[in-house]
C-alpha cells in the first residue's frame, strides 16, 4: 500500500494505525536480519504514535495527511531521545536533545517512526559499504549494495518495511540509492526543507527529501516536509510547494533536454538505452525533446570533492569528545582531542576530513577550494543558459546498476564516481529526482533523473509522474 | 599549479585535523589523496581568474528575529549526553599547564 493509501484509510477508519505498523513490524522482523535497512527499529514509541493517530481517529480529531503512515528516518535526522549515529561509533549512544523540524512536522502529520536507517558513516559514501555498523544489502539482490549514502532509507522502501522513507542528499545520496534499489527518490530545491536538527556534512549542499515507491507519495512528502523554517537561515521563505494537484498535468509542450555531458563517456550502455526510451516516453506525452549541454558540470565531480570535504572538515571538527559521543581519555584535553577522533571516525571519514583540510590549508587553498568555487559559479551559469531553452532536464541517474560489493572500496576514486550525473544538482542548489525506469542488461533497476530550475518541482513532478506511467 | 602531495604533507594535515595516523595508514591515504588530487587538476588547469567564487547556491544575506527570550534547549538533558559532566558544566581534563 502507498502512504496516500495508507493515509486514507486510517483517515476514513477503515483500517487502524496500529494494526498497518503491525503489518510493518512483521516485514522488518522477517527479512531486516538480512538487509540491514535499519540502525535502530523504534517498536515502543512507534506503537505509542499509531495508538495515538488511532484515537485522533476515534475522536473525530484530524489526525493529519500522513496518518498511521510508518516512516523511516535516515539515522543522521536528530530525535529527542533516540539514538541518532550517523552509522560512526564517535556518535553511538547519543540521544539529542531535540526533534528535527522535519521529524517535528512528520510527527504533527500523523506519520509513524519505525526506525532509524543506515547510512554511510556521516553520510559520505555511495554504497553504504562506510556504516561502522555492517552494510546494508540491496532488497533487489542481496550480493549488491543499495547505494548511498540514504542506503537504509532506499532498502527500507524497497523492501516493504516503510511506504515513505527520508534521507539526505550532498552529492546524490537520495537519488543514486533511489535508482539502485528501483524507487523514487527526491532532491529539492536547496533550502526548500530544513536542515534543522539535521546532522550537517556538507552544509552548502545538504538537503533533505523522500524515498518512496510513487511520484504521488513524494509530492504529499515533500508537500509536509517542505516550507519555512525560521531555525534554518538557509530556509527559503516560502511555503511549502502544492504538488499532488499538478500530478496530472502531463508534459504537453514542456521543452525538455537531455544533459549531453551526462549522457555519454562513463555511463553503461544500457542505463543510455533507457534514457533514450524515457525521451521517446515524454515525446509520446507531448515534450519537445531536445539535446542540451552544460559544459561545466563535467568539472563538477572535481569541484565537489575539494567543497564537500572542506565543508565537512570543519563541520566534524566539533566532535572532538567533550560534549556527546565517544571519549576516548587521555592526560590532557588534547589528547582525548586526538584519541577521540582516531577511535571514532572511520577510514572514509578521515580521508575526507584530510582532503578538506588540505584542501583550505595556506597555501593551497586557492588552487583547490578557491578554484572549485568559481567551478561552482560556471555550473550555475551554465545551468540558467540551459533552462533558457528548457523547462526541464534530463540524465541517467547512475552511471551503472546496483554493484557488488567490494567491488569500489579499494579505489576512492572510482566509488566517487557514481556520483557524476547527480553531484551537479547540489552545487547549482537546484531540485532534482531519480524515477525508476525499467532494468538493466543485470536486470537491475535503472532510474531517470529529471532536473528542474531553482523552485522548479512542480514541472519536474510532472515529467516524472508521466515517466512512473510510462516506465517498461 | 599546486605541487605534488607528500607523505609530509600528510602526516601535517592529519596532525592539523587531530588525527593519529599509524604508518601504513599515511602511505596509503597519501596514494589516495593523490589520486583525487590528480582528478581536480582538470579544474587547476581552467583559466578562471576572473570568474566570481560562489560559496553558496543562493545570494544570502543576514537573517535576523526579533531578540526575545525563547526556550533553548534543557541543559540537564544535555549534559546527561556528556562523557563526563559536573556541577553543571562539561568536566575535561587539564588543558594548561602540566596534567595531574
Amino acid at each position: 500500500m502507498t502512504a496516500l493509501d495508507i493515509a486514507a484509510a486510517v483517515r476514513a477508519g477503515q483500517r487502524s494505525a496500529r494494526e498497518v505498523l503491525d503489518e510493518h513490524l512483521a516485514r522488518v522482523e522477517a527479512r531486516d536480519g538480512d538487509i540491514h535497512a535499519f540502525n535502530l527499529v523504534t517498536t515502543e514509541e512507534a506503537m505509542a504514535a499509531a495508538e495515538e493517530v488511532d484515537r485522533k481517529v476515534a475522536a473525530g480529531d484530524d489526525p493529519g495527511p500522513l496518518a498511521g503512515v510508518p516512516i523511516a528516518l535516515k539515522d543522521n535526522m536528530c530525535t529527542r531521545g533516540i539514538p541518532t549515529t550517523c552509522s560512526s561509533k564517535i556518535l553511538d549512544g547519543w540521544r539529542p536533545p531535540y526533534d528535527a523540524t522535519v521529524v517535528q512536522r512528520l510527527a504533527a502529520a500523523g506519520a509513524v517512526v519505525v526506525g532509524k536507517t543506515n547510512l554511510d558513516e556521516f553520510a559520505m559514501g555511495s554504497s553504504t559499504e562506510n556504516s561502522a555498523f555492517g552494510p546494508t544489502r540491496n532488497p533487489l539482490d542481496l550480493e549488491r549494495v543499495p547505494g548511498g549514502s540514504s542506503g537504509g532509507s532506499a532498502a527500507a522502501v524497497a523492501a516493504g518495511f516503510a511506504p515513505l522513507a527520508f534521507g539526505s542528499d550532498t552529492g546524490g545520496s537520495i537519488r543514486q540509492p533511489a535508482a539502485l534499489c528501483g524507487v523514487v527518490g527526491v532532491k529539492p530545491t536547496y533550502g526548500r526543507v530544513s536542515r534543522y536538527g539535521l546532522v550537517a556534512f556538507a552544509s552548502s549542499l545538504d538537503q533533505i527529501g523522500p524515498f518512496t515507491t510513487t511520484v504521488a507519495d513524494a509530492a504529499l512528502a515533500l508537500e509536509v516536509i517542505g516550507g519555512h523554517d525560521p531555525r534554518d537561515t538557509t530556509s527559503i521563505p516560502q511555503p511549502a510547494p502544492s504538488l499532488l494537484d499538478v500530478l496530472d498535468r502531463g508534459v504537453e509542450g514542456l521543452r525538455v533536454g537531455i544533459v549531453g555531458e551526462l549522457a555519454g563517456e562513463g555511463i553503461d550502455a544500457d542505463v543510455l538505452d533507457r534514457l533514450g526510451e524515457a525521451a521517446v516516453a515524454l515525446e509520446k506525452a507531448g515534450a519537445v525533446v531536445g539535446e542540451a549541454s552544460v559544459p561545466a558540470a563535467v568539472y563538477g565531480l572535481s569541484a565537489y570533492y575539494l567543497i564537500a570535504p572542506a565543508e565537512a572538515s570543519s563541520n566534524l571538527a566539533r566532535y572532538d569528545g567533550i560534549r556527546y559521543g565517544l571519549r576516548v581519555d587521555g592526560p590532557t584535553t588534547g589528547d582525548v582531542y586526538d584519541r577521540t577522533r582516531t577511535a571514532g571516525f572511520g577510514d572514509e571519514v578521515k580521508r575526507r576530513i584530510m582532503l578538506g583540510t588540505y584542501a583550505l590549508s595556506a597555501g593551497y587553498y586557492d588552487a583547490y577550494y578557491g578554484k572549485a568555487l568559481k567551478v561552482r559559479t560556471l555550473i550555475l551559469r551554465d545551468f540558467a543558459t540551459a533552462y533558457e531553452q528548457f523547462d526541464l532536464l534530463l540524465s541517467p541517474t547512475s552511471p551503472c546498476e546496483a554493484f557488488r560489493f567490494g567491488d569500489k572500496t579499494a579505489d576512492p576514486l572510482a566509488m566517487y564516481l557514481n556520483d557524476v550525473c547527480t553531484i551537479p544538482s547540489n552545487l547549482s542548489g537546484q531540485p532534482a529526482m531519480s524515477v525508476p525506469f525499467g532494468t538493466g542488461d543485470e536486470g537491475l533497476p535503472v532510474g531517470i533523473q529529471v532536473l528542474a530550475p531553482t523552485l522548479g518541482e512542480p514541472t519536474m513532478f510532472r515529467a516524472a509522474a508521466v515517466l512512473e506511467a510510462a516506465a517498461p | 599549479m599546486a605541487p605534488h602531495l607528500t607523505r609530509d604533507d600528510v602526516a601535517a594535515v592529519a596532525k592539523l585535523a587531530r588525527l593519529e595516523l599509524t604508518d601504513d595508514e599515511l602511505d596509503a591515504y597519501t596514494d589516495q589523496l593523490a589520486s583525487i588530487l590528480e582528478h581536480a587538476q582538470d579544474i587547476e588547469a581552467l583559466d578562471i581568474d576572473d570568474v566570481e567564487p560562489t560559496s553558496h547556491p543562493f545570494e544570502l544575506v543576514n537573517v535576523l528575529r526579533p531578540d526575545e527570550i525563547r526556550p533553548g534547549v534543557d541543559r540537564d538533558e544535555v549534559l546527561a549526553q556528556a562523557p563526563d559532566a559536573d556541577e553543571g558544566r562539561f568536566r575535561v581534563p587539564a588543558f594548561l599547564g602540566e596534567p595531574e
